[in-house]
């Protein structure tokens, strides 16, 4: 019956059925097929909100008028912005390069434990990155508080003075940061690891015969070797870290005196805390070009490399 | 093939049914009413508002759901925002303190049932209707659960033995306040005994963070000196000799405050007077509460009362709720109707008894329920809790206009800048100057 339906069909007709039948069975059809369920909830739970943000950024305080590019003109002139974005560059890159430096490290400790300890101490050091960082944090609150730091109770029987933590603003910033490091070094030593298993045991050998020393061979073997997952993670955990919100609000609030906001803090404290919304909107979204231009160069970097391999 | 006979008889039994149906009064005939409250810290508060709620749903035939929001985390006001943007939410939900008049043009007026409210319960405190009325007009109901005042929770024994003043005395339980002792109960005394308390190794514990306890105390500090940041016709007023005073006076007092104050939140005061660290705090007796059951030895020595006076008057914080319906709202008449029933002076009293005496109602009428005289121990700690002496219930950063006050409250203006010219070792003017500077910031519509 069906054969002949298809033997009735005008000529134009059977060729369009035909490449129609070609255009579903392709892979990149299939495969864009599977992907659409996530490409839509991206959509919905990303790329919504990110274009509902640029719409609320260019609102009057009472979200009632356009003012185009009003809210950032207003912003740049205003210093406590510019401290916030000072603030957040040094407590992202300095966040950042501790971990990543931490987590190389450590993970060339792991690599060298013999494997049958091996899969104990990855456990042991994924610990804070496992625990959500709100809970972690309040823990680390515990221990800077004011006034029963439990650091401040060891100094003090140790015949020194308590450290306000987080009453001065350097300590402050050096908790935040702190803790954003403990947090965060686990992604790095899991990543590192893996790169360091996959690099090839003949290279070393090679390097060996060669006369390389231990520096050496991390140099001119291990570091190339593990160029691009370092790219990838430190662009990762930038932006992660740019945007970090809950070690922030939970230790410091940004205090003192705004010295500890970054971005989402300070987003929050305009747009929800003051009653800002399309000012706290623009705060969020200077966040974007930065990130944007760091994406850029670190991509730009990895598919240079991957070209010339 | 089946065919369905619409028949005469009928046809005429469906048409009276369908007339009929608006009529008939099923259990739920007055719809339904969705409504977020706002979670109240004191164990059973709102058990007792579930149930007076209940109460009302079942004789007003309404079907009620009721949602207890935490403050915690912000939580209370997220939802508020998100329920504006979205248009979309409860029906009626509890507004702390500023986003009642943030929410102005999203609320329904309500000056059809707080008028009749006040001609029964008495005039309202003036921070509420500043507060709670724009352009003239109500915008939301004052709220009992969660509205308090933060006058000076103190410990008898160490006033008495480092300061020489008996504070049961000045403020007795159960009669007026000594006036003889209260007109010497000023900000400049206040300034010696936290010396005092000091040296003798309990500080008072107020707080310079940027959380609500720090903003209030320094609030009324501000206010008994006449220093205004941004008058009531949102002028910047900052340079004036009065915010020159009240500096001054701030400086002089911080050196007797822990050292760590500037990182302290809204928990860490309480901690302090909980511990037995320090003599003096200034917020409601929840302090006082909790060290009942986990330090009931400091708790027997702490009584609350007034804030000191200062040349321009004696102005104890005050941070008032509201309960707010929103103008998308499903069932407006049930949510007036349940918020009228909510402030009758028999169901107050109620919810003041449930709150262990936290709650203080807005309406003057209503502050002389019997819990404040009876709670304790000490019997008597919190008579004076409830303002009815000589002072002005205030919040930090009135007069000006709320949608520039709520500005300077919620990035603690006043705090920073007293954090300046101590921690941060600026002097005054250079304070001041970044004060006008932080408020011109604010002035934008």
């Amino acid at each position: 019956m069906a054969e002949a339906v298809v033997r009735d069909l005008p000529i134009a007709a059977r060729e369009r059925r035909r490449s129609m039948r070609a255009f579903a069975r392709r892979k990149s059809t299939i495969a864009f097929v599977m992907a659409l369920p996530l490409i839509l909830t991206i959509a919905l739970l990303v790329a919504y909100p990110a274009f509902y943000s640029i719409f609320l950024a260019t609102l009057n305080k009472s979200m009632e008028r356009f003012v185009g590019f009003a809210n950032f003109a207003f912003l740049f002139k205003r210093e406590t912005f510019w401290m916030v974005v000072e603030q957040s560059v040094i407590f992202a890159v300095s966040a950042v390069f501790f971990k990543a430096l931490i987590g190389f490290c450590v993970a060339h400790f792991v690599h060298n434990v013999p494997t049958r300890g091996q899969r104990k101490w990855r456990g042991m050091l994924l610990v804070p990155w496992v625990i959500p960082p709100a809970m972690s944090t309040l823990a680390w609150l515990w221990l800077f508080d004011p006034s029963y730091s439990a650091f401040n109770w060891i100094l003090q029987r140790i015949g020194l003075d308590a450290v306000p933590w987080l009453g001065n603003p350097y300590w402050a910033r050096f908790a935040v940061i702190l803790v954003n490091v403990w947090f965060g070094a686990p992604f790095f030593l899991i990543m590192y690891l893996a790169a360091l298993k996959s690099v090839p045991e003949q290279l070393y050998e090679a390097a060996a015969i060669d006369g390389a020393n231990w520096w050496q061979k991390l140099w001119f073997v291990t570091l190339p070797m593990m160029r691009n997952i370092i790219a990838i993670t430190v662009l990762f955990s930038l932006i992660v870290t740019f945007a970090n919100f809950d070690i922030v609000r939970v230790l410091t609030s940004g205090g003192p005196v705004d010295q500890t906001h970054v971005f989402a803090t300070w987003a929050f404290k305009l747009g929800i805390e003051s009653g800002d919304i399309p000012l706290g909107a623009c705060v969020s979204l200077f966040m974007f070009p930065l990130l944007a231009l760091a994406a850029i160069f670190i991509l730009r970097g990895i598919t240079r490399r991957g070209n010339e391999a | 093939m089946t065919s369905t006979k619409f028949s005469r008889r009928r046809f005429l039994v469906a048409s009276a049914a369908a007339v009929a149906a608006p009529y008939i009064r099923t259990s739920h005939a007055a719809g339904k009413l969705s409504v977020g409250f706002w979670d109240h810290w004191v164990p059973g508060a709102n058990n007792v508002l579930t149930k007076l709620c209940n109460d009302w749903a079942a004789k007003e035939r309404v079907d009620l759901t009721i949602d207890y929001i935490t403050s915690q985390g912000n939580k209370l006001l997220l939802t508020g925002t998100a329920e504006a943007q979205a248009r979309s939410g409860h029906d009626v939900l509890t507004l702390p303190t500023w986003y009642a008049s943030a929410q102005a043009k999203n609320l329904e007026p309500m000056d059809d049932i707080v008028k009749p409210l006040i001609a029964e319960n008495g005039n309202v405190v003036a921070v509420t209707e500043y507060l709670g009325k724009q352009d003239g007009h109500w915008v939301a109901v004052p709220a009992t659960p969660g509205s308090q005042v933060k006058g000076p929770c103190a410990r008898i024994d160490l006033f008495k033995k480092h300061v020489g003043l008996d504070l049961t005395k000045m403020y007795p339980a159960g009669a007026p306040a000594d006036k003889a002792l209260t007109d010497r109960w000023t900000w400049d005394n206040f300034l010696l005994a936290a010396e005092k308390c000091f040296k003798a190794g309990y500080p008072f514990g107020l707080g310079l963070g940027e959380t609500t306890d720090s903003v209030d105390w320094v609030g009324s500090l501000f206010a008994a000196y006449g220093a205004e940041l941004v008058d009531a016709k949102g002028n910047i007023t900052v340079k004036s000799d009065a915010t020159r005073q009240a500096l001054e006076y701030a400086k002089r007092l911080v050196p007797f405050l822990p050292p760590d104050v500037f990182a302290w939140d809204d928990a860490s005061n309480n901690k302090w007077l909980i511990a037995g660290k320090g003599a003096l705090i200034m917020n409601p007796p929840s302090a006082w509460a909790v060290a009942k059951r986990d330090n009931p030895k400091v708790a027997e020595q702490l009584w609350t009362f007034p804030a000191p006076r200062g040349p321009k008057g004696r102005y104890t914080p005050g941070l008032p709720f509201f309960w707010g319906i929103w103008k998308f709202a499903n069932n407006k008449s049930a949510g007036k109707s349940l918020l009228t029933y909510l402030s009758h002076r028999a169901v107050v009293e109620q919810l003041v008894a449930a709150s262990g005496g936290y709650d203080i109602p807005s309406f003057s009428g209503l502050r002389d329920f019997k819990i404040w005289a009876e709670e304790g121990p000490p019997k008597g700690t919190l008579y004076h809790y409830p303002p009815r002496g000589d002072e002005t219930v205030w919040i930090a950063m009135s007069p000006a206009p709320t949608a520039i006050a709520m500005q300077m409250y919620a990035q603690a203006t006043n705090t920073k800048m007293i954090a300046k010219i101590t921690q941060g070792g600026e002097s005054i003017d250079k304070a001041i100057a970044w004060a006008a500077s932080e408020l011109e910031g604010f002035m934008r519509a």
